[in-house]
């Protein structure tokens, strides 16, 4: 075997080892986690709040808090988004405004969560008097997630094939009666997906709700959204540093992770699958 | 005629909020974060190691979370970049179709896994592992955080780059193989040099994503503002800074300022990274297929 065989032989080994370690570490993450949390679940863990300073009981609120928090911020970031991801798959032209709002997506993409979370701090807690509530740390993570909905509905809409606006139009329908009849349907499942993904994005998502409505414990779930919520993520970070007794916690911790793990990895799942399916079945 | 643009008209102004959002963000950054030039300089702040910001008069200098940023960046690229490329060559260039349909989602999965769960992995797995391995005081320092880094800059880095390297066109593979090279011949002379602009916005996207990401430094990488030396010392960078310290600040001091102002280093940097990286994908569109 000549030294270029070798090197060959030897990279190929290399390759393999990477992919190797990639699935590795994710079910070894996963089953680390199953292990050391699966003991704390019971209906009672997931049902019951937090009890005696939170050393014992469930994570009902948290987990409640958490779901709240998803609702208020897809309220804000899909209806949002998905304009905006239509705009630029059917309206925009190349000039000015195409440009910047392009620049503006793509740099919402790359700010880092915690700037998200001083944005939502001054915008939303203080100068618009929401206080630290659900309703703040909600719009917060739908600005998060605003990029992620623009970007998979902008794809999703430029997926849609010319035939089906040009024979709209064809039978003499405007516009808008083209992309709300015709374009969005033929797009919905897509969208969806996306919808989906950034609903895993977000339910995992900390920093940008520490100083916006995250609350150390609340006796129970927010009624209103100018109250402030509990969340999975906060809760972990509460009781694996500054809980009151954090060694004795543990198994809650364990038991906590493993649902966030559960329920993040779960729907990102479903997203993955679908988006899978449906563009096998565009081909 | 008004009443068919009624509806483009809406969808436009809708979607200028993403527009107000990044302005609104860079507005408040600024708006907040520069009156802290009134308390000390600009010199003071980026070239001071000492951060004692609750203290009568405040010391705000930020050297040693600057310091820390880029530290851990620096560190959890070298240990994540390689291995994202390497994983984004064996999906492009080894793996069957079925194993590609398996390990992209898994990548794509590896990304969903909050970092909060990478933070605690880092305080109950890693640090206790450290400590038992190496004589040190802590496990919570810079090689932990730049570990847990390393898994969330894997998954960006690796389906990116695997994009890049999928949209390389067969011809070139094949006029490699033709000319009697090896595998790794095509795709380390061939492949991965056609398609080098878009691995490098890949990877410059994975070392943004690294410097701004805030649960993993702030669970696992110890939180002392000191300049670190070696691998075993804590950091406490800008983004687990503005973290921990922004709940117990009060609105308007000199410290809540301060704050604000390492939010604006951070999304600065950030900022150049990201329309650096988007300049280089943009030079990969001269390119003929």
């Amino acid at each position: 075997m000549t030294r270029r065989r070798i090197v060959d032989r030897l990279m190929t080994f290399m390759l393999w080892g990477a992919a190797a370690l990639l699935v590795f570490l994710l079910l070894a993450i996963i089953l680390y986690i199953f292990i050391n949390g699966y003991e704390a679940l019971s209906w009672s863990f997931l049902t019951e709040p937090p009890r005696d300073n939170m050393t014992r009981g469930g994570i009902s609120t948290p987990l409640m808090g958490t779901l709240q928090l998803v609702v208020v911020s897809m309220l804000f970031s899909l209806p949002v988004g998905i304009a905006t991801g239509l705009y630029l798959a059917e309206y925009s032209r190349k000039g000015q405004f195409t440009a910047l709002l392009r620049l503006a997506i793509r740099s919402l993409a790359g700010v880092p969560s915690v700037v998200f979370g001083l944005f939502g701090l001054s915008l939303f807690v203080i100068l618009l008097k929401f206080g630290s509530s659900l309703l703040s740390a909600g719009l917060t993570l739908g600005c998060l997630a605003l990029p992620l909905i623009v970007t998979a509905s902008e794809q999703a809409f430029l997926a849609v094939p010319q035939d089906y606006r040009a024979a709209s139009y064809a039978l003499g329908a405007s516009k808008w009666q083209t992309i709300w009849k015709v374009v969005f349907p033929a797009a919905s499942s897509t969208i969806i997906t996306g919808g989906i993904l950034s609903i895993g994005r977000v339910a995992g998502e900390t920093a940008p709700i520490i100083f916006t409505g995250a609350a150390y414990f609340t006796p129970g779930v927010a009624k209103s959204v100018f109250d402030e919520v509990m969340a999975l993520p906060y809760h972990i970070m509460v009781l694996a540093t500054e809980g009151t007794n954090i060694t004795l916690t543990r198994p809650i911790q364990y038991g906590t992770v493993l649902v966030l793990l559960a329920f993040v990895l779960g729907i990102s799942a479903i997203g993955v699958i679908m988006r899978a399916r449906l563009k096998q079945s565009g081909r | 005629m008004k009443k068919e643009q009624a509806p483009g008209i809406i969808i436009m102004s809708i979607s200028s909020m993403g527009i107000f959002i990044i302005l609104f963000i860079l507005f408040f950054l600024i708006k907040e974060g520069l009156p802290v030039l009134k308390e000390a300089s600009l010199l003071s702040i980026v070239t001071g190691s000492d951060w004692y910001p609750t203290e009568t008069p405040p010391a705000l200098g930020m050297l040693s979370l600057i310091v820390g940023s880029v530290a851990v960046t620096i560190l959890s690229s070298l240990l994540a970049l390689p291995i994202s490329l390497f994983i984004a060559i064996f999906i492009s260039e080894i793996a069957s179709e079925k194993m590609r349909n398996i390990l992209k989602p898994i990548l794509e999965l590896l990304g969903f896994l909050p970092s909060i769960i990478l933070g605690f992995l880092g305080m109950v797995l890693i640090a206790p592992w450290l400590q038992a391995n190496f004589t040190i005081l802590s496990g919570l320092n810079l090689l932990n955080a730049s570990i847990l880094l390393g898994f969330l800059i894997i998954p960006i880095v690796g389906s990116l780059a695997e994009e890049a390297l999928s949209a390389v066109p067969l011809e070139l593979r094949n006029a490699s193989y033709a000319l009697g090279a090896t595998r790794w011949e095509t795709i380390s002379k061939v492949v991965f040099p056609a398609a080098l602009p878009g691995i490098l916005s890949a990877c410059l996207l994975g070392i943004m994503r690294g410097m701004g990401e805030t649960m993993v430094v702030l669970m696992a990488a110890g939180g002392a503002a000191i300049i670190p030396v070696s691998l075993f010392d804590p950091v406490r960078p800008l983004t687990s800074t503005i973290a921990a310290e922004m709940g117990e600040t009060p609105v308007g001091s000199p410290h809540y300022h301060a704050l604000f102002f390492a939010g604006l280093i951070l999304l600065i940097i950030t900022l150049a990274i990201n329309l650096l990286s988007s300049w280089i994908e943009s030079k990969r569109r001269v390119r003929p297929s």
